[in-house]
C-alpha cells in the first residue's frame, strides 16, 4: 500500500518554546495544544479516533490511555512513538498508515514537554550510572542498564554534545569542513527566526562572528551551534482524503515517507555516506515520486549545525562532501534561493523535547498551506521534512505536497 | 566525590570486565561466522548464532573520531577537563567509545594509532580500558 495521497495534515497548533514552565504538567501542555489543533482544523473532538503520543516523563506506561482520557478521547487507534527527535515525523506516516488501513479516520499527533528549573547537581546524586540523555524524548533518570550506560557513559559519552562533536570531526576528516561554514547555517536560520514571532530567539540577531566567538563546548562545536532545550508542545491533525474537504485549512498532503533505525550507540553507526538519513530520505522521495531538486522548502532536523549539513548531502540536496560549499553558496533564508528551516530551525526556535523535531513538520505544513506569515516562501508546492533521533540513530523523512 | 559513571555490568558482560581487571581487552567471537560483536551480545548480530565465546584482541586501534570536551558532559568529569572522548576502531574491526589518555589532547587526531591501557575506576575494583598513543609511532 502506498501512502501517497491517503491522508493530509489539516490542522496544527504549537505552544511557543520557553525556557522553563512553572506549574503545568506534561498532560496540561498536551491537552492544551490538542484542543488548539482541533480548533485550527475546524473539526470536533468527537471526530478524533486516532491518537499518537510519545514517552512522557512521569508516566512509566499506559501513556496513550492516560492522554486519551485526560483530553476526552476514545480512539480506535492509539500508539506510542519512541524515535527521539524523529518522533514527530514518525507519527505523521503512522497516522496515514493507520488511516489507510482503516483503523481510524482522523488522528491526533501530540508532542511536548514541560521543563522545570532544577539544580545541575541533581543529575548524579548517587554517583551511580549516568542517565543516558539521548536527546529529546528521553525519560527521566532511572537506573539505566543499556549497553550505552555500560560501555559509553563511563567515558563521558553522555548527552548529545559529545556524539555530534565526534560526528563533526569525522565529517571534517573525510570531506573538509570549516567552523565558518557550520556557522553560516546558524546565521541564516536566525534570519528566518527574526521573521518568526514564535521563535525563542526572534528578537536577537546573529552573525558568523557571534557563533565563532561563542564558547567551545565539545571541539569543534560551539555554544551558538548547539540547540537550546526548552519547554513547549506541538500537535498535528491528520485526516483521511475523503474528510479533507470539511477542514477549515488547506490540506498538506503526505506524498511519501521513509524511516530508518541503524544503531543506538554512535560507535555502532554506519559510516558517512551510508547513514539512515539517506535511507529514510531516499525512501520518502521514491514513494512520493519526486526528487530533492523539486523541493521548495527543506525543513531539516537541526540539533546542531553539523546535522543540517549532513542531512543536506545524505538526503541528496547536494553532492557528498559538498555541504560546506553548498551552504556558503546559497542563501538559506525564506527569501533565498534554498529556503531552509524557515521557522528558524530548532537552533533559533528552541527545542521543546520532541516537539522540537515536530517543529520541522509544522513548518513544512504551514509553508504548504501558505500560512508562513512574514517568512512565507513563494509558491511552495513540495516540502521535505526530516526528523533525526539520538545521535543520528533514528531517521524519518516526509514529503508534503499542496496537491494530492 | 562523584566518580565516573560506573558500568552496570551483567552476567553476559562480566567476562569483559574480568579481563579488563587483568589489563586485557577481550571481546566475543562468533564460532559460526567469525564476527566480533561489541558491545557484548546474547546472539551474534551478524549471523544470529548463539555460539559466542570470548578471546583477547590485540588492543591496537586507530582513532575513528574524537572530541575534546571543554564542558563536563556529566558532572563526574568536571575535574578532568579537557576530556578526550573518542571512538576507536580496533585492528579486529569493532568500534568502541573510549578516552585517549597519556598525551596532550591537542596531539590527538583522526587516524592516529593507539593502544589499550588500563584505568581504575575510583571507589570500585573495576578497571576501564582506555587508549593511549602507540609506542611504535611515538
Amino acid at each position: 500500500m502506498s501512502l501517497r495521497g491517503v491522508a493530509a495534515v489539516i490542522g496544527l497548533a504549537e505552544r511557543e518554546p520557553q525556557r522553563y514552565t512553572e506549574d503545568e504538567t506534561n498532560l496540561d501542555l498536551l491537552s492544551g495544544v490538542a484542543v488548539d489543533a482541533l480548533a485550527d482544523a475546524g473539526i470536533d473532538r468527537s471526530e478524533v479516533d486516532g491518537l499518537l503520543v510519545h514517552p512522557i516523563g512521569g508516566l512509566p506506561s499506559f501513556v496513550p490511555a492516560t492522554v486519551a482520557e485526560f483530553i476526552g478521547l476514545r480512539p480506535r487507534f492509539a500508539e506510542l512513538v519512541d524515535l527521539g527527535g524523529a518522533t514527530g515525523a514518525g507519527m505523521v506516516w503512522r497516522a496515514a498508515a493507520a488511516i489507510g488501513a482503516g483503523m481510524c479516520t482522523t488522528c491526533l499527533c501530540l508532542t511536548g514537554t514541560r521543563r522545570r528549573r532544577r539544580p545541575a547537581s541533581s543529575v548524579t546524586s548517587e554517583g551511580g550510572p549516568a542517565p543516558i540523555a539521548r536527546g529529546p524524548g528521553s525519560k527521566p533518570p532511572t537506573r539505566d542498564r543499556s549497553p550505552q550506560a555500560e560501555f559509553d557513559a563511563p567515558y563521558g559519552m553522555v548527552g548529545a554534545n559529545v556524539g555530534y562533536a565526534l560526528l563533526a570531526n569525522r565529517y571534517a576528516y573525510e570531506y573538509g569542513l570549516t567552523d565558518a561554514q557550520r556557522a553560516k547555517v546558524a546565521v541564516d536560520q536566525r534570519r528566518n527566526a527574526n521573521a518568526n514571532p514564535a521563535a525563542f530567539f526572534h528578537d536577537q540577531p546573529l552573525t558568523i562572528d557571534d557563533v565563532l566567538g561563542s564558547d567551545v563546548i565539545c571541539e569543534p562545536l560551539r555554544m551558538l551551534e548547539i540547540v537550546m532545550p526548552a519547554a513547549g508542545a506541538a500537535a498535528l491533525v491528520v485526516t483521511a482524503a475523503d474528510r479533507v474537504a470539511d477542514a477549515a485549512q488547506r490540506p498538506a498532503w503526505l506524498l511519501g515517507a521513509g524511516e530508518s533505525v541503524t544503531h543506538s550507540s554512535l560507535a555502532q553507526a554506519p559510516g558517512l555516506g551510508e547513514t539512515g538519513v539517506g535511507i529514510a530520505a531516499r525512501a520518502a522521495f521514491s514513494a512520493a515520486g519526486v526528487y530533492p531538486e523539486d523541493i521548495g522548502l527543506a525543513s531539516l532536523y537541526d540539533c546542531y549545525t553539523i546535522m543540517v549539513m549532513l542531512t543536506l548531502e545524505e538526503a541528496g540536496f547536494c553532492k557528498r562532501g559538498e555541504a560546506g560549499a553548498f551552504v556558503e553558496s546559497h542563501d538559506l533564508t525564506f527569501s533565498g534561493d534554498f529556503p531552509l528551516n524557515t521557522h528558524g530551525g530548532q537552533l533559533s526556535f528552541g527545542q521543546p523535547g520532541v516537539a522540537g523535531g515536530m517543529s520541522h513538520v509544522t513548518e513544512a505544513v504551514r509553508q504548504i498551506q501558505g500560512r508562513g506569515g512574514d517568512r512565507q516562501v513563494a509558491d511552495v508546492e513540495l516540502a521535505y521534512a526530516h526528523g533525526n533521533g539520538g545521535i543520528i540513530a533514528e531517521q524519518v523523512g516526509l514529503v508534503f505536497g499542496a496537491d494530492r | 566525590m562523584s566518580v565516573r559513571p560506573i558500568p552496570p555490568t551483567s552476567a553476559l558482560t562480566q567476562p569483559y570486565w574480568d579481563a579488563a581487571r587483568r589489563d586485557q581487552l577481550t571481546l566475543q567471537l562468533c564460532g559460526q561466522c567469525g564476527h566480533r560483536p561489541f558491545p557484548p551480545r546474547a546472539t551474534c548480530p551478524s549471523c544470529g548464532a548463539s555460539s559466542l565465546s570470548w578471546s583477547p584482541v590485540s588492543g591496537r586501534a586507530t582513532v575513528y573520531s574524537y572530541t575534546i570536551a571543554h564542558r563536563p558532559p556529566h558532572p563526574a568529569f568536571a575535574a578532568q577537563l579537557p576530556l578526550v572522548v573518542a571512538i576507536v576502531e580496533l585492528e579486529e574491526g569493532p568500534r568502541m567509545v573510549t578516552n585517549i589518555v597519556g598525551c596532550d589532547p591537542a596531539e590527538v587526531e583522526v587516524g592516529m594509532a593507539v593502544e589499550v591501557t588500563s584505568e581504575p575506576i575510583d571507589d570500585t575494583d573495576m578497571v576501564l580500558p582506555v587508549f593511549t598513543p602507540s609506542h611504535e609511532t611515538g
